[in-house]
């Protein structure tokens, strides 16, 4: 019996020739991801136990993001906390106010993610590096705080779900709705301690940027990590980009490896997606939901902040008016440059939408876009919970850039293949 | 013996346990203010040093915010019974030094019930109903991680001893 891309990287991390699902092993950590909310607390763990050390300066990359700018005295405090311990401790890859942006926009984007590593971040949508073909995953403060001063860390190796994306995308859809559609076949806790392993066809022909949406959201299923093989797309990328290490070791699932379950999905026959409040799994085809009165669209986050969404947005607010309040977020500052550039602002003002400086702001109802009650928004983020973008009675309708584009242009959740 | 907060639901998540409105502090006693709040805004008020929380199938999904586990904890609740847990929730809890229970028996406990858990043996005595409902307690490592006071006292004890 073959091993499955997760087994093998998590092996190679262990020293060891091979692993099984359901192993526990202890493993080396190539790159940990912190943040300012997760973060801080590691910290003052590892201060109050004095065990301040970290296990290697080059291997940890820090960005404030999810309450930066600060957007109170208290998150100030909380930066202020990152900022003295990174300074403290020399850490090499410090993105400091300026440069900083959406931990897993930034990451990838500065070349810091390599196929075959395994990478930890403070954060549980740190599974989107995982379309690099690396073995990714969230992790709590505590964990974070062992990982930091030790390099290592616990796990149980996952048993593998096979997602096979056939066919390919037409005309509106996008690897948003393909995620959209996985996460409603299975339940929010269909691949609960599972990995998500991602293939086939329709996947071929994504970009980088696209197969992260698809790996942004595996968490969105309980997974425990999201995972992609590695294509000339993936080499592509990361050359020319790479910081620190440029070296890398690509692994792929073995053609007997074992899955505990396989999905097909057509993507032809797909439809834009949108999925309703108040889980990721309440997907409906926009056919059945078109024309629901919304309050204010987002277009921004690590699922769907990076370029090419925006220019999918810009392309159709394009000599368009919103009708509703719009925020555009570009997830990085590199990605607001080119954006810029691109002269993409000039379409999204024109249209009467506000662009916001990099943050996570009002993905998770921190700060600048917040929801009152009972408001309504269509939103290119990943989760819909109950109160996930302000007011308890407020609502988050799920969706990729295009349709939350097209539903700003209309008020109401509408099907972007009409301006296609 | 403690009193049974039940909450009759899947996938109660993060955002419910601790709105990310309150994130920009880390602080346990702060947190543990805004407990359950968007799910019940009387937890708080109801909940009696060392009461349960029960739940059903995935409690704690969404974030790997580990102030969900300090605002439970800070709560004064001593443990939550749940028919599964979220991966990073789980994890998170073991490395507090934070029991928790999964057991697909949780229909046999009701709102309000009194009822007395045993860690080391797997037992819930369920006073109020007389029902018992055994578990399948906790690995090994992560009792030895509990044990020793959580993932932080376990890896200095691992690197001193
Ligand atoms: S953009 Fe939203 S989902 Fe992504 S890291 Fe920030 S808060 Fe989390």
């Amino acid at each position: 019996m073959g091993s499955t891309i997760t087994e093998k990287i998590l092996a190679k991390a262990a020293g060891k020739e091979t692993v099984k699902a359901g192993q526990l092993v202890d493993a080396e950590i190539d790159v940990i991801m912190c943040h300012d909310v997760t973060t801080p607390p590691a910290i003052s763990m590892l201060e109050d136990k004095k065990i301040d050390t970290v296990f290697d300066t080059e291997k940890i990359v820090v960005t404030p993001d999810h309450f930066q700018p600060a957007k109170d005295i208290q998150s100030a405090a909380l930066h202020k906390r990152l900022d003295k311990w990174a300074r403290k401790h020399n850490i090499r890859y410090y993105y400091k106010i300026g440069q900083a942006g959406v931990c897993h926009a930034l990451l990838p984007e500065q070349g810091h993610i390599r196929p075959g590593e395994v990478i930890v971040g403070g954060d549980s949508h740190t599974c989107t590096y995982g379309a690099f073909g690396a073995f990714s995953t969230g992790i709590g403060s505590t964990d974070l705080a062992a990982a930091i001063a030790t390099g290592k860390l616990w796990f149980k190796v996952p048993e593998s779900m096979k997602f096979v994306l056939n066919g390919s995308l037409g005309k509106g859809v996008y690897s948003k709705d393909v995620i959209l559609e996985a996460i409603r076949l299975i339940g929010t806790d269909g691949a609960l301690y599972k990995a998500m392993e991602f293939t086939g066809p329709a996947l071929a022909d994504m970009s980088m940027e696209a197969r992260m949406t698809i790996t942004n959201m595996a968490i969105e299923a309980g997974g425990k990590n999201g995972i992609m093989g590695f294509d000339d797309i993936t080499k592509e990328y990361l050359d020319g980009r790479l910081k620190g290490k440029t070296d890398y070791e690509v692994f792929e699932s073995d053609a007997d490896a074992e899955y505990c379950r396989t999905i097909e999905i057509d993507c032809s026959k797909l439809e834009p997606m949108v999925a309703m409040p108040h889980l990721p799994s309440n997907g409906v085809p926009i056919s059945k939901c078109a024309g629901k009165d919304m309050d204010q669209a987002y277009i921004g986050s690590c699922t769907n902040g990076r370029i090419e969404d925006l220019r999918i947005a810009a392309d159709i607010l394009k000599g368009k008016k919103v009708a509703i309040r719009t925020l555009i977020v570009p997830a990085t500052p590199t990605i607001w440059k080119m954006a810029k550039d691109e002269g993409l602002f000039d379409i999204f003002y024109d249209a009467g939408c506000v662009i916001s400086a990099p943050t996570c702001g009002a993905c998770l109802g921190g700060f600048m876009g917040v929801l009152a009650e009972g408001e309504k928004c269509v939103s290119t983020t990943n989760r819909n919970f109950v109160g996930r973008m302000g007011h308890p009675k407020s609502e988050v309708y799920l969706t990729s850039p295009a349709t939350a584009a097209a539903s700003a242009i209309e008020g109401k959740l509408a099907d972007p293949r009409s301006y296609l | 013996m403690a009193k049974a907060h039940k909450y009759d639901r899947d996938h109660i998540n993060t955002d419910e346990i601790i709105p990310a409105r309150y994130l920009n502090t880390d602080d346990e006693q702060e947190l543990a203010k805004h407990c359950m709040e968007d799910l019940d805004a009387e937890f708080v008020k109801k909940c009696q040093a060392g009461d349960i929380i029960v739940a059903g199938e995935d409690f704690g999904c969404g974030s790997s915010r580990e102030h969900a586990v300090w605002a439970i904890r800070g709560a004064n609740v001593s443990t939550v019974i749940a028919k599964s847990f979220a991966r990073i929730f789980y994890r998170n809890a073991i490395d507090n030094g934070f029991y928790i229970i999964e057991t697909p028996d949780v229909d046999k406990i009701s709102d309000g019930d009194e009822i007395e858990v045993d860690f080391e043996n797997g037992l819930i005595k369920n006073v109020t109903s007389g029902k018992d409902i055994n578990f399948e307690p906790l690995p090994d490592f992560a009792r030895e991680i509990i044990n020793n006071g959580g993932l932080l006292e376990h890896i200095k004890k691992a690197t001193t001893d």
